[in-house]
């Protein structure tokens, strides 16, 4: 008697829906199962890690604000990802976008320039930035055939340390006792809070924007597709004439742009400068997220509330349970873990074998 | 000359890390895997080492286990792409992530801990001949352990017959399943042999290169030993010379730090990732030897029957 | 153990075997003597190829039993079938392409077998009239040459039982002789034959029984020197094999002209072309035929847009030079192209009906200032749908759940519905059932009658002599000048086919060399 599996004639769409849920049941288990085996109470742990962070309006505002860079990456990746362009790199995209954004607005400094015009700049900064770091790992692939996935990577490296020559160095607060930061934003370079006495920024409008305008090009427009077909099946993209270069190209970009994007609405948003880090890696949160989310923006908006309480649990974890914030990351793999497990659902169906 | 000999000795252990790595990349490889959690399985390698080797204050068995606790970790990576048939990038990348985490989590406490590490050799009267003393028994004894892989390796993939029937798997694992070899247990196989490898790299960071644990000490070698496989065309004796021309990438930022060349240290860190791209760009370029070296089978899915 | 003459060798009693989409065998008996040529009919989708694999043991079956020589056994899996002197011929090979004749038969054997492979496979190969270079490598060979490796493998191990699977679709006719005079060979040595075919002349000419299949299970038994093709077909397909209904039809200008193409190939293992020229008129069809490997995946590539040349007018449609534009423009041109792998490449598996039939609809009335109208998009697939009778629950249904028949019918239907004047056709009916391959023909013979110029390219001679107007023959990357089909005969296309191949395929085996 084995469990052998069994393929199924069409995708199970019970499935598609259903394993994402199994996976975030299957992670809370495992969370329990950990909490226990540090020495603490379960339930109190539940309690600090997933529900206290939001149990008051400003937990929840907390929530969304986390949730927007992890949605707006996770957008942009996921019009990649559908056509199997592996845009690994989106922390790095981040990073040149925060320096785009923060740049020019250092720039500005105190200039009395109103920010109806100073933000737009910004973020138009962010994205360009972000799309001509996402536009190396295209050319890359598209003149050289060498893998999106590495090219992209390395370059996060390679953002990470110009972000950090930066703060250390030419851009350094003068007057900031030699700490690595930049000076402080204007107050016409910051996003405006849209929930009062909280830290929710009209960044969550930008992202559920992005949101919307992507779910239209990929259910509606024929670009959108043609991405899909070349995910599912390069050979018959490329009996159909649809260009793999474009689709490489628009891929990267799109991540580029939206991580970019993201970026600034940091930087512009809670942290108010430029430090060495400006991200508690939201750029990899959000590949879990597009893949948790299904690659489609309704599972995104929902799987970016799920990991963006797994960095509030994180945050929680370290003050209330003395657990290292590590947790968090801990989660994270686990979750994609079991989501790709999961998945064999869809397209098998487990079936008791009796031997002949 | 006696200091050329040592930039060797400092080469040959920079580039040790890439060595173990990417010989286990490759022979995962070679049967048609993809496993891109080679840094997370790396870390992983580290921690478990340093906790261990913290803990019974034998470096060796830290080691050992190392090694073990990454091919662990490579097999869950191995049930999900093998057995349950996932996409092999997204897992891969899956078991990097999860590598990271579970590897920052594990090592909070161990951030400044000291150990008695693994040190280079020191043999009385042999180490201390001039030039070749350094040169042949002046590596630390991991360096050796990792040149016997190569050995081991290479032996194993052009002289064995089960090097023999890894490759064939890795052409046409229908072919093979044909002939009626198991292929799934022989990726498991190599999966896990791809594990401990890297298990290896990470403890020989932890433990001999710099003995202690920084979170994320790998910095993107598990990448690089990616890169590097494809660079080596698959084919050890390359991996060699990569991983030891990335070992010697390392050291020059640090011989230019220390000769006081004026450009920032965040400047010259950036050198080996750069140059990672720059030799995949020129590698990946030539189709034909890629199409005629790699794997036939490399990253697709593999459904029986 | 003697061999008693009453006993079977091979003897099958109600083997069953059931996939979820279909019950592939469905309580079969067969018995196979020793020394005995026998056949298995039946049209594609019949289970012939299931059932080989459950005697090689590579599929386990749910229910019936097999009898080795008397001896109830469980194969279980194909090493242990070669040590019981069961071998196999794939119908896709079973070798690696990166590594020698040498490696690759290794691996076929135990470990202890090995001993001076090389002069083994020399000897052996030889004394058969199948004559191996040990180290060369598989990529370097062609289809032919492959199909010998996969012989002499089974050879070395002294088969007792040795199951053929569609051998002679990648063999001329001239090899397909030499084939038979192999296996009549071995068979006098005492080695039973399972020759599994859909050819019913070859059948005939070969074989001592046959046992037919049809839909999983034995339809009946004959002796098929005794029988005709016409019975033959009756008990493989219940019914007369159909034949396409010509009407003549008026040849208009040429539609697409090819002109002095040269195209070095992009894959190390592929073949380039030389020199190819030829023209397809309006209300004609001309057929490509050879057997594969030698050049027609590049040829396709190049003329329908998967592979754009420099050259702008090696290729012309209607007139408009189109060799450097992409397959969307030249479907633009009204070029549509029905390629020879269905799933994953002519339709994506896991997509819809509707959705498949946008992948190369993708023009006026269904696409709109870049946005999809799924109405026109249903329409359209419906009526595809329809006209071809594709048996589907509708335009949502997956393209993978629908049987290799009825998905070829949709690909078909797609393409002819988009109006194009000039259609290409790569294997149209490989691997399609009987009734579904006599309608696509049929579907070509009366576009032609519209006066859409038709290009088939297949390996199946006989199909090519039965729809098409005028007949080319590829052979190592270049093109026979093309003929009238009532000009030539299937022999003289053979010599054609065998003419320009490698020295290491000649008809006879005194001129073959080591």
């Amino acid at each position: 008697m084995k469990i052998s599996l069994e393929a199924r004639p069409a995708p199970s769409r019970s499935a598609v829906v259903a394993a994402p849920l199994i996976a975030t049941l299957a992670t809370l288990c495992v969370g329990f199962v950990v909490f226990s085996a540090l020495g603490k109470n379960p339930l109190v742990a539940f309690d600090a890690f997933f529900i206290a962070p939001i149990a008051t309006r400003y937990g929840v505002a907390e929530l969304l604000l986390k949730a927007s860079p992890l949605m707006l990456i996770a957008t942009g990746l996921a019009i990649g990802y559908r056509a199997n362009v592996w845009n690994i790199g989106a922390e790095g995209q981040l990073t040149l976008g925060a320096l785009a954004g923060g740049g020019v607005a250092l720039a500005v400094g105190d200039a009395e320039l109103s920010p109806a015009l100073l933000l737009p700049t910004m973020f138009v900064a962010g994205a360009a930035a972000g799309m001509l770091w996402a536009a190396i790992p295209a050319w890359l692939r598209t003149r050289f055939n060498a893998n999106e996935i590495l090219t992209s990577l390395m370059l996060v490296y390679v953002a990470t340390l110009l972000l950090s020559w930066l703060v250390h160095g030419p851009w350094r607060d003068p007057e900031g006792f030699n700490f690595p930061q930049s000076k402080m934003f204007g107050a016409n370079a910051m996003l405006p809070i849209v929930l009062p006495e909280t830290r929710l920024n009209a960044g969550l409008l930008v992202a559920l924007a992005i949101v919307a305008l992507a779910w239209l090009f990929v259910r509606r427009h024929i670009v959108g597709f043609e991405m899909r077909v070349a995910g599912l099946s390069p050979d018959a993209a490329n009996y159909a004439g649809i260009s793999w270069r474009r689709n490489i190209w628009l891929g990267m970009l799109a991540g580029g742009a939206c991580a970019g994007l993201a970026g600034v609405s940091e930087a512009a948003g809670p942290i108010g400068q430029l430090l060495p880090s400006m991200s508690p890696g939201y750029g990899f949160a959000a590949i879990i997220v597009a893949f948790v989310g299904r690659l489609h923006p309704a599972g995104i908006a929902l799987a970016s509330l799920l990991m963006s309480l797994l960095y509030l649990g994180g945050e929680s974890a370290q003050v209330n349970l003395a657990l290292p914030s590590a947790v968090t990351g801990l989660f994270e793999g686990t979750l994609l873990f079991f989501l790709l497990a999961a998945d064999v659902l869809v397209n098998y169906r487990p079936r008791l074998a009796q031997r002949v | 000359m006696n200091e050329l000999a040592q930039v060797i000795v400092l080469t040959l252990a920079a580039g040790t890390p890439l060595v173990f790595a990417a010989l286990g990349e490759l022979v995962v490889e070679k049967s048609g895997v993809l496993n891109l959690g080679v840094e997370g399985m790396m870390l992983v390698g580290a921690i478990a080492s340093f906790v261990v080797a913290a803990k019974t204050g034998a470096p060796w068995l830290g080691v050992g286990a190392g090694a073990l606790a990454a091919a662990a970790v490579s097999l869950i990576f191995a049930v999900i792409v093998l057995t349950l048939r996932a996409n092999q990038v997204a897992t891969g990348l899956a078991l990097s992530l999860f590598g990271i985490g579970l590897s920052a989590f594990i090592g909070r406490p161990y951030m400044s801990v000291v150990i008695e590490g693994i040190k280079p050799l020191a043999i009385p009267g042999l180490t201390t001949l001039p030039i070749v003393g350094k040169l042949v028994f002046g590596h630390n004894p991991l360096v050796y352990v990792s040149i016997a892989l190569f050995v081991a390796v290479q032996v194993f993939l052009q002289r064995t017959r089960a090097g023999l029937v890894l490759r064939a798997v890795g052409e046409s694992p229908q072919s093979a399943h044909a002939i009626g070899y198991p292929v799934i247990a022989i990726r498991y196989a190599a999966v896990l042999f791809g594990g401990a490898c890297a298990g290896l790299a990470g403890a020989f960071l932890a433990i001999a290169y710099t003995p202690s644990w920084v979170e994320g000490m790998t910095a993107g070698r598990g990448w690089i030993a990616l890169a590097l496989v494809v660079f080596a065309s698959w084919k050890p004796w390359r991996v060699m010379i990569g991983a030891y021309l990335f070992g010697s990438v390392t050291l020059a930022q640090f011989q230019a730090q220390a000769a006081g060349v004026d450009v920032a240290a965040q400047l010259l860190a950036m050198l080996p990732y750069v140059a990672t791209i720059v030799v995949l760009a020129i590698i990946s370029r030539d189709a034909t030897t890629i199409r005629l070296n790699a794997p036939a089978s490399l990253g697709r899915p593999y459904h029986p029957g | 153990m003697a061999d008693t003459p009453e006993r079977p060798r091979l003897s099958l009693r109600g083997i069953t075997k059931r996939y979820p989409t279909v019950l592939a065998n469905d309580g079969i008996d067969l018995d196979v003597m020793p020394g005995e040529i026998h056949a298995v009919l039946g049209e594609n989708g019949a289970g012939k190829s299931t059932l080989m694999k459950i005697i090689y043991g590579i599929v386990e079956p749910d229910a019936g039993t097999i009898r080795w020589e008397g001896d109830v056994v469980h194969v279980g899996n194909p090493a242990r079938a070669r040590k019981l002197g069961i071998g196999m011929v794939f119908q896709h090979f079973s070798l690696f392409e990166t590594l020698s004749v040498a490696d690759n038969i290794r691996l076929a054997l135990e470990p202890g077998q090995t001993k001076r492979l090389r002069r083994r496979i020399r000897d052996v190969s030889a004394r058969y009239g199948l004559p191996l270079v040990p180290a060369r490598r598989i990529h370097t060979m062609s289809v032919g040459e492959r199909q010998r490796v996969e012989i002499v493998r089974c050879l070395l191990q002294d088969p007792r039982l040795l199951i053929m699977d569609e051998p002679t679709s990648v063999l001329t006719p001239q090899a397909t002789l030499h084939l038979f005079d192999t296996l009549r060979a071995l068979a006098q040595k005492g080695c039973s034959i399972l020759y599994i075919s859909h050819k019913l002349d070859e059948i005939r000419a070969l074989c001592q029984r046959a046992t037919v299949l049809r839909a999983g299970r034995v339809t009946g038994q004959c002796d098929p020197r005794r029988e005709t093709t016409a019975s033959l077909a009756r008990m493989m397909i219940g019914g007369e094999l159909p034949h396409p209904v010509h009407r003549a039809a008026q040849t208009g200008a040429p539609a697409l002209r090819v002109d002095a193409l040269d195209l070095r190939a992009d894959d190390p293992f592929g073949t380039s072309l030389s020199g190819i020229a030829f023209d397809v008129r309006e209300g004609e069809i001309l057929g490509i035929a050879g057997v594969s490997g030698n050049g027609q995946k590049e040829l396709l590539a190049a003329l329908s847009g998967e592979r754009p040349l420099a050259r702008a007018n090696a290729i012309t449609l209607c007139g408009t030079p189109v060799a450097s534009l992409d397959a969307f423009a030249r479907r633009k041109l009204g070029l549509a192209f029905i390629p020879e792998d269905r799933l994953g490449r002519g339709a994506v598996p896991e997509m819809t009906l509707a959705d498949n039939a946008l992948l190369t609809a993708r023009g006026d009335g269904n696409v709109v200032r870049g946005l999809i109208r799924g109405s026109a998009v249903a329409t359209f697939t419906k009526r595809i749908i329809a006209t071809f009778g594709v048996k589907a629950s509708g335009p949502e249904a997956v393209a993978r759940s629908l049987s290799g028949g009825n998905l070829q019918k949709f690909i078909v239907g797609r393409e002819i519905g988009q109006r194009p004047k000039v259609l290409i056709a790569a294997q149209p009916t490989w691997g399609v059932d009987v009734g579904a391959a006599a309608q696509i023909r049929q579907a070509l013979i009366d576009l032609r009658e519209r006066g859409v110029a038709v290009l088939v390219v297949s390996e199946e001679l006989d199909e090519l002599i039965e729809i098409c107007d005028r007949l080319a023959v590829m052979a190592q990357g270049r093109l026979s000048p093309p003929k009238p089909v009532r000009e030539t005969s299937a022999e003289e296309i053979g010599l054609l086919m065998a003419a320009a191949a490698s020295p290491h395929e000649a008809e006879t085996p005194a001129a073959m060399e080591t």
